[in-house]
């Protein structure tokens, strides 16, 4: 059963594809919403193209999380222990966050809605961030002891890999959503967000692209050297559809160059899960940091299952929710009133 | 205070608080997807107002449960990796199975609901809430499996140093979880229940106090309307709150039996496969047969080794034979009887390894904190007992189809919203703080230190510092503490603005009664 730490493997590196595809944009448009410009009407358009879908977009790092637990506990617990504080500082973040996007509406003034604006903005930063150091971190190392835990102290992981990592994740989401908007919107947001995205998009990827060739660079896998160079024809392809005004293509293929930039970096870093700066017999494989094979194979059966019908029906709300909005589509806002004298 | 307590008080603290939301969520949302289905085979207005009023409280209490639960996921590979080490095989599988075969359904099916109203055919609209509400208990299955494989490790064994699953229909099938999952969903709906009760009871008391309602000579209601505007005082209002009172006490009056007798079963289960945390419960020194009702001396048992001093002072006589055996005179053991039994069989000294701290090669204290123990047990007996009364006395009071006309009552029915919610808290800090000195407490059934369990003093994370969760432990307490702060306020709010607060097109009748409703078919529904 050599196979299924390495089916595990694939599969994790698909839910934090997943993750960083369909959160990437609610964290971009809650970085939007919370720490850019624009009125009520247009923040509250932002917020409800993503209002019925954030949640369960959200769900992809909770079971990238669980499937690391369960497949790979030595990696899960060399990796989540080592971040302590960065870690924590996410949670607060996705806390903020989450509570931002379903209180801010029913905020009776304008300084709460301010207060719950900034949550939702920088939530949506220090996640992305925290997000994009620990996936830096897991594929360029930390420095772990035998036991697998970290030495050096709480800020060990402070690297300028985590730094680029985080950039990598915040620019991309930023970008992302950029596009995205261009898709859900319809009015002035859609033309702003075309010129936004023409203007920005080729800064916006470089930090990704420059943290999947460091892990490339590290390795010898000509497949990633291959996935790498179809993320940069991707970039290519997505802006150049853009300046052409094709909005879905660009769209679809900024969202290949995430793939393959994740994928490239997942596949140069394989067998390794967690490499140890500071002496490679200390590294976590997916061989000495995962589960039983009875373990795996159990959880493949739940995969094979489960999976499919979560992708099935979190496209079809996609599907529900496929049309354009704009700030006429967006319904007065009401005052909550007491219904006792 | 070292790393092991920071941790401990940080997991206590912040599960404890998730368990807050968790309850309400998984028995208001199946409530609310009964209510909706009443209104979808009636299409009679006061279920829809209903529907619509709850299900606003519901995810207002919803979204905190959501944030918090990241919290509980990424805390066990924070702060306690080498718990994480040792039981990923086992642990891990049902928490993975929670986020991707509930979880998921739920956050999808929710958004669905929320942003589908008119949006999608009606029926398939109503499938949406089942759909959220179901994965609600199926989520509660998985995580609840996962906790009592710590209480009751099965299907596994130790190989080279970590449990290994063997046989994943035993953890999946544990008769730990088979009784704790019936035990905590009716717990769930025992606090929806008081819920409904304590709010439809305040609203109902402030139609009759603003004269609204009246009482005959008879003592039966006399229904009025208040149409002024900006207010939903109408006649269906009455019977949204009557309505939704009587459901919320006939919830919590059947939930009380379900939690007694799937309780029962649980302490039965736990006399054999935690006997310590029976006598703790009961404070029991030596064996005996009574249930203690009052028991004084020194239950402060940090970290003893023996167990004197301690008095009870009343007791009835056979009861604790009947919860752990079902008979009167089986003598339940004691902690003094249990102590060299554990010592015996797992060492009386923690191993001299540098996993387990500063407490290695220290002496063992089988003996849980009895002060929490004795307390929460009885505790948790205590309110949720209460609460059945008060939902019981409540049918009666009100089957003339009004409260009376009482603030002092009115003010005790909202405090009691919260003795469920007291009583489940009391039952999971009993539990929890039962099983220590264990994070995963031995089977019984399996033998000596050979076999799967695991102690608190070595499941914390090895280099995170006392800083870094001090850090934490701070941080996370100040942020629930005032996001506590802010749910509160909100449902409060909702609360008081009754049904219009959910449904501002019954506040602004003039508005919208000219207008065909797809002349606006622009405008969303729902939005943010």
């Amino acid at each position: 059963m050599d196979w299924l730490p390495t089916l595990w493997f694939i599969l994790i590196a698909l839910l934090w594809t997943g993750y960083l595809f369909l959160e990437g944009f609610d964290l971009g448009i809650g970085m939007q919403i919370g720490l850019g410009r624009g009125g009520e009407k247009h923040k509250r358009v932002l917020l409800n193209t993503i209002g019925p879908v954030w949640d369960g977009n959200e769900v992809w790092l909770l079971t990238a999380g669980g499937a690391t637990f369960a497949a790979f506990p030595y990696w899960y617990a060399s990796l989540f222990s080592a971040l302590y504080i960065p870690l924590t500082l996410v949670l607060v973040a996705l806390i903020f966050r989450a509570v931002a996007i379903e209180y801010r509406g029913k905020a009776q003034n304008a300084t709460t809605r301010g207060l719950w604006d900034l949550a939702l903005g920088w939530g949506s930063l220090i996640a992305a961030f925290g997000v994009g150091a620990m996936l830096a971190l897991t594929t360029l190392g930390l420095p772990l002891n035998e036991n697998g835990d970290r030495v050096g102290g709480p800020f060990a992981w402070f690297t300028w890999h985590a730094v680029l990592g985080g950039v990598a994740v915040v620019a991309f989401s930023w970008i992302h959503s950029v596009a995205f908007l261009r898709l859900k919107t319809e009015g002035p947001i859609r033309v702003s967000s075309g010129q936004r995205f023409i203007r920005w998009m080729p800064w916006c990827v470089v930090p990704l692209l420059l943290w999947s060739a460091v892990v490339v660079l590290a390795g010898t896998s000509l497949a990633a050297w291959t996935l790498l160079v179809l993320a940069v024809v991707a970039a290519f392809f997505a802006w150049f559809s853009a300046r052409a005004g094709h909005e879905g293509r660009s769209f679809i293929a900024l969202g290949i160059m995430l793939v393959g930039a994740v994928a490239a970096i997942f596949v140069a870093a394989f067998p390794v899960v967690l490499p140890s700066t500071i002496n490679s017999t200390f590294d976590l494989t997916i061989y000495n940091a995962s589960s039983s094979p009875y373990t795996l194979k159990l959880m493949s059966i739940v995969a094979a299952f489960g999976v499919p019908l979560v992708l099935a029906y979190q496209s079809w709300s996609y599907w529900v929710f496929r049309k354009r909005i704009g700030e006429k589509h967006i319904p007065e806002d009401h005052l909550v009133t007491s219904a006792v004298k | 205070m070292d790393v092991l307590e920071i941790a401990r008080w940080q997991f206590g603290i912040t599960t404890v608080y998730h368990f807050l939301m968790v309850p309400l969520t998984i028995g208001l949302g199946l409530t609310v997807a009964v209510m909706q289905t009443v209104w979808h085979r009636t299409g009679n207005e006061q279920w829809l107002r209903m529907t619509k009023f709850w299900g606003k409280l519901f995810l207002i209490n919803f979204i905190m449960g959501v944030a918090t639960g990241i919290v509980q996921e990424f805390q066990f590979g924070m702060a306690w990796s080498e718990y994480s080490r040792y039981v990923g095989d086992v642990f891990g599988a049902p928490l993975a199975m929670e986020a991707l075969l509930a979880f998921f359904v739920e956050s999808t099916f929710l958004g669905l609901w929320i942003f589908g109203w008119k949006k999608l055919p009606r029926r398939i609209h109503l499938a949406t809430i089942w759909c959220a509400s179901l994965a609600a208990i199926l989520s509660a299955y998985f995580i609840l499996v996962a906790n009592s494989w710590m209480q009751h490790p099965v299907g596994t064994e130790l190989i080279n140093g970590r449990a290994v699953m063997t046989d994943a229909w035993a953890v999946f099938t544990n008769n730990t979880a088979l009784v704790t999952f019936p035990h905590t969903i009716f717990g769930a709906f025992a606090v929806a229940g008081g819920f409904l009760l304590g709010i439809s009871w305040f609203h109902l008391y402030r139609r009759r106090k603003e004269g609204i309602d009246t009482i005959d000579a008879n003592g039966r209601v006399v229904v009025g309307e208040d149409l002024s505007k900006g207010r939903v005082r109408d006649r269906t209002d009455h019977k949204v709150w009557l309505t939704s009172l009587r459901i919320g006490a006939v919830i919590a009056t059947i939930s009380f039996f379900g939690v007694a007798l799937s309780g029962h079963e649980q302490a039965k289960l736990m006399f054999e496969q935690q006997p310590m945390k029976m006598a703790a419960a009961e404070a029991a020194c030596h064996d005996g047969t009574g249930f203690s009702v009052l028991t004084l001396g020194k239950l402060d048992t940090e970290g003893a080794t023996t167990c004197d001093d301690v008095v009870a002072v009343f007791e009835l006589p056979g009861l604790l034979s009947f919860l752990a055996n079902g008979d009167f005179e089986t003598p339940v053991k004691g902690v003094n009887t249990l102590i060299p039994e554990y010592q015996e069989k797992y060492g009386s000294h923690y191993p001299d390894d540098p996993a387990f701290g500063q407490y290695a090669g220290e002496e063992i204290s089988y003996l849980p904190v009895m002060e929490v123990t004795y307390w929460g047990f009885r505790l948790m007996i205590t309110l949720g007992g209460l609460s059945a009364v008060a939902a019981a006395l409540a049918l009666w009071i009100t089957r003339k189809g009004t409260v009376p006309q009482s603030k002092w009552l009115s003010r005790l029915v909202l405090l009691g919203i919260a003795a469920p919610f007291g009583a489940n808290s009391a039952g999971w800090i009993f539990t929890e703080m039962g099983r220590q000195p264990f994070t995963v407490a031995p089977n019984p059934q399996m033998g000596g230190v050979d076999q799967v369990f695991m102690y608190t003093a070595a499941s914390v994370s090895p280099t995170v510092s006392a800083g870094e969760m001090l850090f934490s432990l701070i941080t996370l307490t100040l942020v629930y503490g005032v996001l506590l702060v802010v749910e509160l306020v909100l449902l409060t709010r909702y609360i008081r603005g009754g049904t219009g607060s959910a449904m501002p097109e019954l506040l602004e009748p003039e508005q919208t009664s000219g207008k065909d409703p797809s002349d606006d078919g622009d405008v969303l529904a729902f939005a943010y």
